[in-house]
Parts: C-alpha cells; structure tokens; sequence
C-alpha cells in the first residue's frame, strides 16, 4: 500500500472514531461525583430516590382504573425491563420510553387515564421498575426496526444547535472530564435514571434532563416525550451499552 | 403514599448503640424562592422531628429551611429493651408524619 | 390630563419601595453576619465556647449547595453526669442562621447526627455544643460552593 493511501486510511478512520469514547474509557456519572454524594446513592436509607421507589411499589399493588386491575395483577419481577428501554413499540412502529409504555399499560389495560410526564406518580413507578434492573448491563434492542430511530439519535448527538451552536458530542464525548465553571462535564451517560438530581432537589426523568442540558445551550426544548427527545435517549442507552443500571441514581 | 421511611435494625444486643436512619419526602420550601413572576413562595417546611423509644422521647430535632429537601435524619439510641420505636415529623400547613419500627433487643 | 412626564414621576415613586424591597440588600454581608452573632448569642448568651470536642464534617467542595451532607460527632462518655444536651448548628451566609438543633439525651449513646443542609455561598459552618455542666464547645467547616454550570431557570 503507498505511504499516501496508507494516510488517508489512517484519516478515514481516525474521522469515523473521532468525538466517540472508547468502550473501555466509558465512566458512569458516578465516578465524577464527590465521595460524599456516592455515599448518597449507594445506601437505600439515604437514597432520596428510594422514597419515589416505594411509592411504586405501593402504586404497583394497588387497583386502578375501569378495569380495577393492579399492575401486580399481570407482572411479577420487572427484573431486566429498565435495562432494555427505549423500546420498540410495535403498534406504533417505534421505540418508546419506559414511562410512555407505562402510560400505555394504564390506558390499554386498567382503562386508567394517562399520567401526566414528570408527575410523582408516573416519576414513582419507573422509579419502582428501573430500580429492579440496578446492577444490569444496559442492552437496548437494536435491529432493522430500531435502527433507524438509533441513527435519528446519533445525527441528533453530534449535530451543532442552538444559539450557541454546541452539539453534546462536542461537551460529552470530546471534553468529558473537564469543568464547565465549577461542575465537572461528565460523559452523559443515562445509567441511573430516574435520577435524584441535587439541582432539582427531587426525582426526574431523562427527557427532563436532556430538555434541561438543550436549554442550557439555547437550543430548541423538545416536549417531554417527543420522538426527537425519544430518538436521542435511544442513542444514549445504546451509546451506555453494557453499563451498570443504577436506578435511582443520586446526581449533583 | 412513603411520606417517610425509617432503617433500623431488626434486633440488637442489650446495650449495643444502634444506627437509626430517616428519610421524609418533604420540598422544604425554604420561603426565599420567587416564582418567574416575581412572587414569593411562602414557607413551607418540616420544623421538627422526635423519636420515642417505648414512649421515652430520645431524640428531638428543630428543622429549618437550611435544611435539604427530603431530609435526612440519622443518629444513634441505646437498644435498651424490645419494643417499638416511634418516628413523628411535624410542620408548616398541618404536615404531620408518624412512622413505627419494632426493635428486638437481646 | 396627566402628562407624561407627571405619570412617570408617579409611577417611579410608586415603583420605588416596593422595588428596593426586591432589590438585593446592599448590607446583605453585614446583616447576615449580624444575624449569626445574634443567633449564637441566643443559644449561649455570655458563656465562652470553647473549640474543640465538637467535630463538624462537611465535604471542602461541594457538588451542589443544594444539598450538602453534613454531619456532627461530640466527644462525649453521655453518661446522666457528662452528655451533650444539644448540638446547634449555624451559618453565617445563608438567609437564615440557623440550620439544626438537635436535642440528645443519655439515650443516645453516642453525641452523633447526620443530615443534609443547604448552603448559600462559600462560608464557614458552625457547631455548637451544649453540655450537661453548662459548657459549649465548638467546631467549624469551611466549605466552597459554587452555583451549577447550567441554570435550568425552572424548566420540567
């Protein structure tokens, strides 16, 4: 092969990794937290997150709506679930989050009314479920189906927006690690959600997180539960792939 | 609903200092934050906590709004005999809590 | 008819008290500082405290001001004849002085107590402690705090 070629090889790949972390680089969230904030999350007594879990599991045995059924009535351990979503939802040809699949099992199931996006309740079952999955690898399912939504995400990620014109690749992948006036820029990981976040001083989802991060850049917010928020934490799991669950995370 | 969640050991030795944690979902509205139009919100916290041991009170504790939501309460009591502990939180708005954990002393 | 001129001039004066209320103390420091001298004046009145037997822990750099844990240990046997009856804790930055009281007795074994605070600006914490024969004994922490990189401004 001539020295020239050879370059551009070496180019052509360089190119395609570059902005991406390696798999073996990958660091939760936690590893960039103080001690005492890991403290926090690794002890259920002092886990805020834990009391949004055992309202799920309240919420989890109780009847509700026109069909009087509990959640209980049809699932056993959820053990594995969390782990797995965004998922495709094959009524509606695309992957959906974990509490809009809980939303569908209401509406469909116990003829129960949606519950709204962020609402203690809706924050509290998902807290009850991701948490069954703590420990687990991440594995979203992604094949001919997902793959399309996957790439969504991934253009998402790397595409520069808003007024000041940032991507997240840019921050998470490129200058992770480093600060951003007194916070340090973790990689953006979304292994412990539903996360207590210290900022928020209670429970939130992912798309509250991510509507938040695309605020902070003065991009466009997406609604809560839109398929281009939806998209990208599709990229984000996969892009966690192999990580550690750990639902409820405790983040500053 | 889990207004609030206490973690103390099941059993203990007679004389044996025990580790009690709690945990109360509460917002503790400190009273200084504005609403995006300018308006105060009105205080809104949980101002005190005590523990009862077999009806003896062994810890008291005065809450104000410096103190994080969702308080976290941890301190320690002599596992003097078997019986039951008893959580209270009061506060703001006619907030009251009452939680019960039962302790087996050897 | 009014003028312009006459209904700017009312409206500023209107607009003024309330607008100084809501504006930012420009003695803020000074009153604050005021306030926990004042505070621990109310605890320990004219009695010396003393550094020392009183351990205060609080994290150097905090990861959100929000929610800072915090935790306070005495040396102390709690025995009916030597215990800590109280352990107070103060700031001199925040809104407030006062953080936490917590009253113990010889039931507790051990003069020790956990929990998370808030904390308003880089500052200086401080707890005190009140002992059975009347004494105080205190410690402080320093702790810098810094806002988040992001403010969210609300947003769910």
């Amino acid at each position: 092969m001539s020295p020239r070629l050879l370059l551009l090889a070496c180019f052509a790949v360089a190119r395609a990794w570059a902005g991406e972390i390696a798999p073996e680089e990958r660091r939760s969230g936690y590893e960039m937290m103080s001690r005492e904030t890991q403290k926090i999350q690794d002890d259920d007594a002092t886990n805020p997150g834990m009391l949004w879990v055992l309202d799920g599991e309240a919420m989890w045995k109780r009847k509700a709506g026109a069909a009087d059924r509990a959640c209980a009535d049809c699932h056993q351990s959820m053990r594995g679930v969390a782990a797995r979503y965004p998922s495709l939802d094959a009524a509606r040809g695309r992957p959906v989050t974990l509490e809009q699949r809980i939303n569908s099992c209401r509406v469909d199931h116990q003829k129960a009314p949606l519950l709204p996006y962020e609402s203690k309740e809706l924050l509290a079952l998902s807290a009850y479920v991701a948490r069954q999955s703590r420990g687990l690898p991440i594995e979203p399912k992604i094949d001919a189906k997902t793959k399309p939504f996957l790439d969504a995400g991934r253009e998402a990620f790397h595409r520069r927006q808003g007024q000041l014109n940032l991507s997240c690749s840019q921050c998470h992948d490129d200058h992770w690690g480093k600060h951003l006036a007194g916070s340090v820029i973790p990689q953006a990981h979304p292994n412990g959600y539903p996360i207590y976040r210290l900022e928020w001083q209670s429970l939130g989802s992912l798309g509250r997180r991510l509507r938040n991060c695309l605020f902070g850049i003065r991009a466009q917010v997406p609604d809560l539960g839109s398929e281009e928020l939806v998209d990208l934490e599709l990229y984000l799991m996969w892009r966690a792939r192999g990580m550690k669950v750990e639902a409820p995370g405790v983040r500053p | 609903m889990a207004r609030a969640v206490v973690t103390v050991p099941a059993r203990a030795k007679r004389g044996e200092i025990v580790e009690i944690k709690t945990l109360a979902q509460h917002a503790m509205e400190t009273g200084f934050r504005r609403t995006q139009t300018g308006e105060l919100i009105p205080r809104d916290i949980i101002r005190s906590f005590s523990c009862t041991y077999n009806g003896v009170e062994v810890c008291r504790v005065e809450l104000h709004p410096a103190i994080a939501a969702n308080p976290l309460i941890a301190f320690t009591t002599v596992a003097t005999e078997s019986g039951t502990l008893q959580f209270q939180w009061v506060g703001d708005n006619g907030y009251t809590v009452t939680e019960i954990a039962p302790i087996k002393v050897e | 008819m009014t003028t312009r001129r006459q209904f700017l001039i009312v409206a500023a004066a209107l607009a003024a008290p309330t607008a100084a209320k809501a504006q930012l103390d420009p003695n803020l420091a000074a009153n604050r500082k005021a306030a926990f001298q004042e505070a621990r004046r109310r605890i320990v009145g004219d009695t010396l405290v003393r550094p020392g037997r009183v351990k205060l822990t609080l994290p150097p750099l905090i990861d959100n001001g929000n929610s800072v844990p915090l935790s306070v240990t005495v040396q102390s046997p709690m025995t009916e004849a030597d215990h800590v009856k109280a352990i107070h804790v103060l700031t001199e930055k925040n809104p407030l002085p006062d953080v936490v009281s917590v009253r113990l007795s010889p039931r507790a074994g051990r003069a020790t107590f956990s929990t998370r605070v808030r904390l308003a600006d880089t500052q200086t914490v401080t707890a005190i402690a009140q002992m059975s024969d009347g004494s105080f004994w205190s410690d402080g922490a320093e702790v810098v705090v810094t806002l988040s990189a992001c403010l969210e401004e609300g947003l769910i």
